[in-house]
């Protein structure tokens, strides 16, 4: 995972975050130090979850826990790096059906990077030799299928599409026949974006995935909920919500280019256990990455230039 | 409901507190309230950490309300001085009018924010509202089918929109948008909405292009439109794009959803310009007026903190409370004292809820849960069915008067009786609570005031006032 072409490189973060924290672990009173990493984790939208890990790492400070330099930093990496998790396998983010098409259903609120990521998904399993096909399930937003459309033709992929108003379980009804009939090895359906406040959407959600599973045994393989990186508390909500409709499987962290940390995910990842499988890093086809827990919680602790 | 009464005064008793002013900590305490709340609600940690240390320093040496708890008071303060911020200077949505030249608005932001879509609701909004005759230009021409999905809305709507097709020669941002303001010159159109693309504030050359779109086209007013699920980061994106471009207003997007909207905060400080409109749906009519007051109400969330101190604003009068309870204890208790506390007792009941959920609040929620509305409505009738003689010397009411009242006020006798025992037992207990409290007058008047204004005391309706 490269951090993005706004960031000057994996290195330099590295350095600069190990000089952060010794500052936090170093010379100067505990005090200090616990403001200056406070303001951190807030600034990187780790929200009220940052009191807790502040509490415990005062804690232990004043049980001397972190004697040496750098014994601190190392502390908060790991603890942080334990919130969220990625892929099992680094190297096969996504679960396969056993045989038959593989179906990937993304979905998320308005605007936060689906159909962005449907293209980028695209790409990512044509490098590693998989025929897909996709299906334009934004029947509703103003010209979302001629969005899709035209990625698809960039992707010399097939789609499957209906008319603006039609309804996006038929789509995938259709797309799901079109995938057996193809023998196509996946099946990528994007959906228009909703707010998980909405109930009759979410149901419609529910519909679209309740067709995909009779169509295909074993199907969606994948239901991955497309976060945006600069949302802040509210990604919990989305999170928890989507879930509760459809039976999300993981997570796709959008628009890390910019210089939002999306500290949320620590949040989602610790309460409902949801892996982040990928990370968007700008608008084109490879400006996409699978998700390392690591570098990300590195990349957050990273503090805001200014 | 008397026990209740009891129990709080003797608990104030032992705990009564110094002067009658905000103390440090009472302030430190709502701040603290404040700001877990601020933070909660995506507020940037520096806006969050900055804004409340300014409320509490102007809080210091502010006088202490009656009825509620210092906290409670500071975080009412801070609600109004929210407000205040968010409300800023003049009319937001009264646009500038430009005769005899089209006004142009210029919409910009980050990928996915709501521009196109808030391109086409400011489209409909200044024709149905303003009566112009609108062009929207698509200038967007970055995105797959950006043009397609303005021209989309724009049909949807018939709204006329000037598109070009990307990827052609000369078909720039900055082009377009020129040609888009001929084409609105050309046309008599009274008013022109630019949309452009989605830009991260720390991509230098498009934030340039934008620049250039503004200063070819210069924008009556240029909006900065904002996610409200938007974390921290609103902070540093609201920086750079008022840095790149003379931003007249904010318009704040996706508010039906359940986002808090701090974000909103963080940009209205860091830009120091107003929110102008809402976005609060997909459809082209969801668009709203900004209400300062709303907003401020749903970043906080704490509305019934703020509405609890409201009310007991309201209510309590702290001189005249004061006054009260002097002339309660000295035993002077009539049924028209009684009938005004009904009042205040039926007026509070609402606020039973609101109590339910305040911590802090439990002596006053303990009395309340003894309300009963109906029984209240029904030793109100009956006090109503009173003649003004019996009210003021209920000694006069014998067994023919019981009667009267009762077929008057439709209840039984054995009801007028109930009522009779408990109003002689008031009476009794409130000569013996003013037996509790020594001294002369005047001190005994402080001693209420200051057990008053910590928050202690139920507030008491003076007669008269209803
Ligand atoms: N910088 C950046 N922009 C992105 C990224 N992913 C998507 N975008 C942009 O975000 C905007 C919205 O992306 P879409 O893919 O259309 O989002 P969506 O979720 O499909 O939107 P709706 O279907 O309208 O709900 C577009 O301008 C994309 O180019 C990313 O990783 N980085
Ligand atoms: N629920 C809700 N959805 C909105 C609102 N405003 C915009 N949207 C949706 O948010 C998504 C993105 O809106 P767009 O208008 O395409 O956003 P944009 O800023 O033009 O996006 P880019 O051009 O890709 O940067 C779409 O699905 C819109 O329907 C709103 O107020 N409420
Ligand atoms: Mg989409
Ligand atoms: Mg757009």
């Amino acid at each position: 995972m490269v951090l993005g072409k706004f960031r000057k490189g994996l290195e330099r973060t590295r350095n600069r975050i190990s000089q952060a924290l010794k500052r936090l672990a170093g010379d100067q009173s505990a005090e200090i130090s616990l403001e200056a990493l406070e303001e951190i984790l807030y600034t990187a939208d780790v929200g009220p979850l940052a009191g807790e890990l502040l509490e415990e790492v005062e804690k232990k400070y004043k049980k001397g826990d972190f004697s040496g330099t750098g014994e601190m930093p190392q502390f908060l990496r790991q603890r942080l790096s334990g919130l969220v998790q990625g892929p099992d396998d680094q190297a096969k983010p996504l679960s396969r059906a056993d045989k038959g098409p593989s179906v990937i259903l993304i979905v998320g609120v308005n605007g936060s990077g689906k159909t962005t990521s449907v293209a980028k998904l695209v790409h990512w399993y044509q490098s590693h030799g998989c025929q897909v096909l996709v299906a334009a399930g934004d029947t509703f937003r103003a010209a979302a299928v001629e969005q899709l459309t035209i990625w698809c033709q960039r992707l010399n992929t097939e789609l499957i599409r209906a008319p603006h108003g039609a309804d996006p379980a038929a789509v995938a009804h259709d797309a799901a026949e079109a995938a057996l009939a193809r023998k196509a090895d996946v099946l990528i359906v994007d959906t228009a974006g909703r707010l998980h406040t909405q109930k009759n959407l979410m149901q419609e959600l529910e519909k679209v995935s309740r067709v995909i599973s009779r169509k295909i045994d074993g199907a969606p393989h994948e239901i991955l909920l497309v976060l945006d990186a600069t949302t802040g508390q509210n990604a919990v909500q989305q999170a928890r919500r989507f879930q509760e409709c459809v039976p999300v499987s993981g997570l796709i962290l959008a628009k890390l280019d910019g210089t939002a940390k999306g500290g949320a995910v620590l949040s989602v990842g610790r309460e409902l256990k949801l892996p982040v499988k990928f990370v968007g890093l700008g608008e084109q086809l490879d400006d996409f990455e699978v998700f390392n827990p690591q570098e990300f919680v590195d990349a957050l602790l990273e503090p805001q230039e200014a | 409901m008397l026990e209740n009464l009891t129990q709080s005064f003797g608990k104030v008793l032992d705990r009564f507190r110094g002067p009658g002013k905000l103390s440090d900590e009472h302030i430190a305490e709502g701040l603290r309230e404040v700001r877990r709340a601020l933070l909660e609600a995506d507020v940037h940690f520096k806006v969050a950490r900055d804004f409340s240390k300014n409320v509490g320093e102007r809080l210091k040496g502010e006088e202490r309300l009656a009825g509620v708890t210092g906290s409670q008071q500071v975080i009412h303060a801070f609600h109004q001085e929210l407000v205040a911020l968010m409300q800023g200077k003049g009319e937001p949505a009264n646009l500038p009018k430009n005769p005899g030249h089209p006004m142009v608005l210029l919409l910009a932001g980050l990928q996915g924010a709501g521009k196109t879509t808030t391109a086409a609701k400011l489209g409909l909004w200044l024709r149905k509202r303003q009566n112009r005759k609108v062009l929207l230009a698509a200038c967007d021409l970055q995105r797959p089918a950006a043009v397609d999905q303005l021209v989309a809305l724009g049909k949807q709507l018939d709204v006329d929109v000037h598109a070009e097709t990307p990827g052609q020669p000369g078909v720039d941002p900055r082009s377009v948008a020129e040609r888009a303001l001929e084409a609105a010159k050309k046309g008599r159109y009274d008013a022109l909405v630019v949309d452009s693309a989605g830009r991260l504030h720390v991509d230098e050359p498009l934030m340039a292009e934008i620049a250039s779109v503004a200063e070819a086209v210069q924008p009556d007013a240029t909006y900065l439109v904002l996610d409200s699920m938007t974390g921290q980061d609103a902070v540093e994106s609201a920086r750079s794009f008022s840095e790149h471009l003379d931003l007249f207003g904010v318009i704040l997007t996706k508010l039906d959803g359940d986002a808090r909207g701090g974000a909103a905060l963080s940009v209205r400080e860091v830009t120091g310009r107003p929110i102008t409109f809402l976005g609060v749906g997909e459809k082209a009519s969801d668009l709203e007026e900004f209400h300062a007051e709303r907003l401020a109400s749903r970043i906080l969330d704490m509305g019934d903190v703020v509405s609890l101190v409201e009310k007991a604003q309201e209510v309590v009068d702290e001189e005249e409370a004061a006054q009260d309870y002097m002339k309660l204890m000295e035993g002077r208790f009539t049924f028209e004292d009684l009938l005004s506390q009904f009042r205040m007792l039926k007026k509070m009941g609402s606020m039973k809820k609101i109590f339910g959920m305040l911590p802090g609040a439990g002596k006053m929620s303990g009395l309340l849960d003894q309300v009963d509305d109906r029984e209240i409505a029904r030793m109100e009738a009956i006090v109503l069915s009173m003649t003004a003689a019996e009210r003021l010397h209920p000694e006069i009411i014998d067994g023919r008067r019981r009667r009267r009242i009762a077929r008057g006020s439709g209840m039984e006798v054995s009801d007028v009786n109930r009522l009779l025992q408990t109003f002689h037992a008031m009476q009794k207990q409130i000569k013996s609570l003013g037996r509790m409290m020594k001294g002369g007058g005047r001190s005994k008047k402080r001693l209420i005031k200051q057990l008053s204004r910590s928050g202690q005391l139920p507030p008491f309706a003076p007669p008269g006032r209803r």
